[in-house]
């Protein structure tokens, strides 16, 4: 019998950084299904581990100072931690691509967008110089860009029209993953929607599972339908859209709903989350969020709470559900 | 002309703009050297006193002199000395050698060739050299190949140019026999004081390459390209290299320069008859027109170099032509 395969299987991923003053641990045993044409949001605050659990995937963690494990890294079916470098080269940008964090400095300021965009055709689609530069032209229409300006350089956009061009870039084979590594999170605030309903309709046309990573609960909300919560480098909780957002489990779920300016009452105070992530490099021995958790008890310094399923799809990584089956959150009460 | 010749000239100079800022250029450059010939005049002038005594001899006689300074263009001011000479220069005379009484511009052009094949060939021995070892120095920072790449270049750093040369015309010259030990007769003499020459220079543009890579190995576009598919070699060598080059050919310029002024040690242990060599015995035998000529063509010639170069910066690096074409 085939087995059925997801467009992303991850089990165990671990990465950390040796660096000169220290091991940064910043994954720490990730494990992450998707199906086909599903939009995956991943949560959390800035040294979570997300773009580091996205580079696992398509191999591109720098060595050094990075040392990968994982028992599970296969995409649309293949294994990926097996792979050859010249099968690696065909997977990355034909498979799996990825939108980076910064546009700004994704782009590379010797070349003209329309080479870069035209490039990845070219090693993909094997077509020759002209009819790739054509097709990246076609590419940049549909991000909504003259063709016309295929021939210019990067430092003649501003910076919502080089994140359309990255967005061209990864788009150009027509991936069956993209990952999306806080594509708006550099630009302004108005352009951020405009890129945010280019990403949405393009995935739609395309039909292209997606991995979203941000911090802003809001993006999620509207793109995505299952949600994952990472902190420090753990998934925390995960789950559906309705079940994370409607029937929110983790406490630090919870304080990043809390952060987020109340829409419907604008004089409500914002209550971010006191304290700091741990440091990397020394992580706690129990739950990497008691330190910062109002709910914390004692028992939750002891051990790092292994993720549970709470119900359906839900599952949640708190040991205060595991003490008490009736413990609920203070978003649940109200 | 038309063709393939002119369309890549076109793509080069990106049409009437950069046509503009090389105009503007070279009218730029007429008042540096007009300078820069003055400053050479002027010192050569001041300094070695006045030659007609030592042309005439010590049993002239005041008129004899005076014809003499006459007929060697010494009459007049400095001022009106400078500009005579700069007349002549725009004639193409640059005067008569006291030595050799031959007309200098031709001393000088006997010798430029020479000058120009030793000083290529340098070069390209030093790139071929410290761009791929600066490159893998660069690639594999802090492994045994970065240090050992570092320990070559300090060696071709430290070691004097003559001992190389020495050396290397002891084993390939005078052992093994494969290249003549001095002359210029064909291609194979060029090659050992070529090579001297060349691994002499290296070393500064192995550390410059390092350097620049290192810089441009961290940059975020790097990860963009690999996670298009781009094979590592390409990364390396077309994505990094490409940003890495502006350094790179600052250092290729400043040193090619060098050697267009003539590489004095080199030319004088394999005998190469080069500019170097004509203005060193000029200055010994007090050639005050052979100094001064052959130093006025080195700066023009210097010149141009770097305006080459400069219009080379805008070819590789778009945000430069977009400065010059603004
Ligand atoms: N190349 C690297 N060397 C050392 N530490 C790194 C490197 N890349 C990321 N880190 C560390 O790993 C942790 C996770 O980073 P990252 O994956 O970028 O988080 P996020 O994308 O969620 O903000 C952070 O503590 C960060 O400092
Ligand atoms: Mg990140």
């Amino acid at each position: 019998m085939a087995e059925e395969h997801d467009i992303l299987n991850i089990e165990d991923l671990k990465v950390r950084f040796e660096t000169e003053d220290g091991t940064v641990y910043a994954v720490n045993g990730v494990n992450l299904r998707l199906g086909y044409h599903k939009t995956l949001g991943l949560v959390g605050e800035t040294g979570a581990g997300k773009t580091t659990t996205a580079l696992a995937m398509l191999r591109l963690v720098p060595d050094p100072p990075g040392v990968v494990e994982c028992k599970r890294l296969e995409i649309d079916g293949q294994d990926v931690r097996g792979m050859s470098i010249t099968k690696l080269e065909q997977v990355r940008g034909k498979d799996i691509s990825m939108i980076f964090q910064d546009p700004m400095t994704a782009l590379n300021p010797v070349f003209t967008v329309g080479q870069q965009i035209a490039e990845s055709i070219e090693i993909h689609e094997h077509l020759g110089k002209a009819e790739a530069l054509e097709k990246a032209g076609d590419m940049l229409e549909m991000v909504g860009i003259p063709r016309a300006r295929a021939n210019e350089y990067p430092h003649q956009f501003s910076g919502g029209m080089k994140q359309r061009v990255v967005i061209a870039i990864a788009l150009a084979c027509n991936p069956k993953l993209l990952i999306a590594d806080e594509p708006t999170t550099a630009l302004d605030v108005t352009i951020q929607a405009q890129v945010l309903e280019l990403m949405n309709e393009l995935k739609e046309k395309y039909d292209t599972s997606m991995i979203m990573i941000t911090h802003d609960l809001g993006i999620v909300a509207e793109v995505c339908d299952e949600v994952a919560v990472m902190y420090a480098g753990r998934i925390v909780e995960q789950g559906s859209l309705e079940e994370v957002f409607g029937k929110t489990m983790h406490p630090y779920t919870e304080g990043l709903f809390n952060s987020l300016p109340n829409i419907k009452n604008r004089t409500a105070k914002l209550k971010p989350i006191h304290g700091l992530m741990p440091d990397p490099t020394k992580l706690p021995e129990g739950c990497p969020f008691a330190p910062r958790c109002n709910y914390a008890t004692e028992d939750c310094r002891k051990a790092v709470p292994e993720l549970h399923r709470a119900s359906g799809t839900h599952m949640v990584a708190c040991s205060a559900y595991e003490r008490d089956k009736n413990f609920m959150i203070d978003r649940r009460k109200r | 002309m038309q063709g393939a010749g002119s369309c890549a000239l076109h793509l080069l100079f990106d049409g009437a703009n950069m046509y503009k800022y090389i105009i503007k250029r070279l009218l730029m450059l007429i008042p540096v050297l007009l300078g820069v010939a003055f400053v050479i005049f002027a010192i050569m002038n001041v300094a070695e006193g006045d030659p007609v005594y030592q042309v005439a001899g010590p049993d002239a006689t005041e008129e004899q002199l005076e014809a003499l300074r006459e007929e060697m263009g010494l009459n007049g001011s400095l001022i009106q000395r400078y500009f005579r000479y700069i007349g002549n220069l725009l004639k193409g005379d640059l005067g008569t050698s006291y030595i050799s009484k031959m007309d200098v511009m031709k001393l000088y052009f006997q010798r430029l060739p020479n000058t120009l094949k030793l000083a290529s060939l340098a070069m390209l021995v030093a790139v071929l050299i410290s761009v791929p070892l600066g490159i893998i120095a660069a690639v594999n920072q802090n492994s045994w190949k970065d240090t050992l790449a570092m320990i070559l270049a300090l060696i071709g750093l430290s070691m004097p140019n003559f001992w190389l040369g020495l050396l290397l015309m002891l084993l390939f010259a005078l052992k093994l026999g494969w290249f003549p030990s001095g002359g210029s007769e064909g291609f194979i003499s060029v090659v050992l004081p070529a090579v001297t020459v060349g691994v002499g220079l290296a070393a500064l543009l192995t550390r410059t390459t390092r350097s620049s890579m290192l810089d441009v190995l961290r940059q975020d576009y790097l990860r963009t390209a690999r996670a298009k598919g781009v094979t590592e070699r390409k990364v390396i060598y077309y994505h990094a290299l490409r940003n890495a080059l502006i350094p790179i050919i600052t250092i290729f310029g400043v040193q090619f320069s060098n050697v267009l002024g003539g590489s004095v040690l080199a030319e004088t242990v394999f005998a190469w008859p080069g500019v170097g060599r004509l203005v060193v015995d000029a200055i010994d035998q007090r050639d005050i027109p052979t100094v001064t000529g052959a130093l006025i063509m080195t700066t023009m010639l210097v010149t141009v170099v770097n305006l080459i170069v400069d219009i080379v910066y805008a070819y590789v690096d778009p945000r430069i032509k977009a400065q010059y074409t603004k």
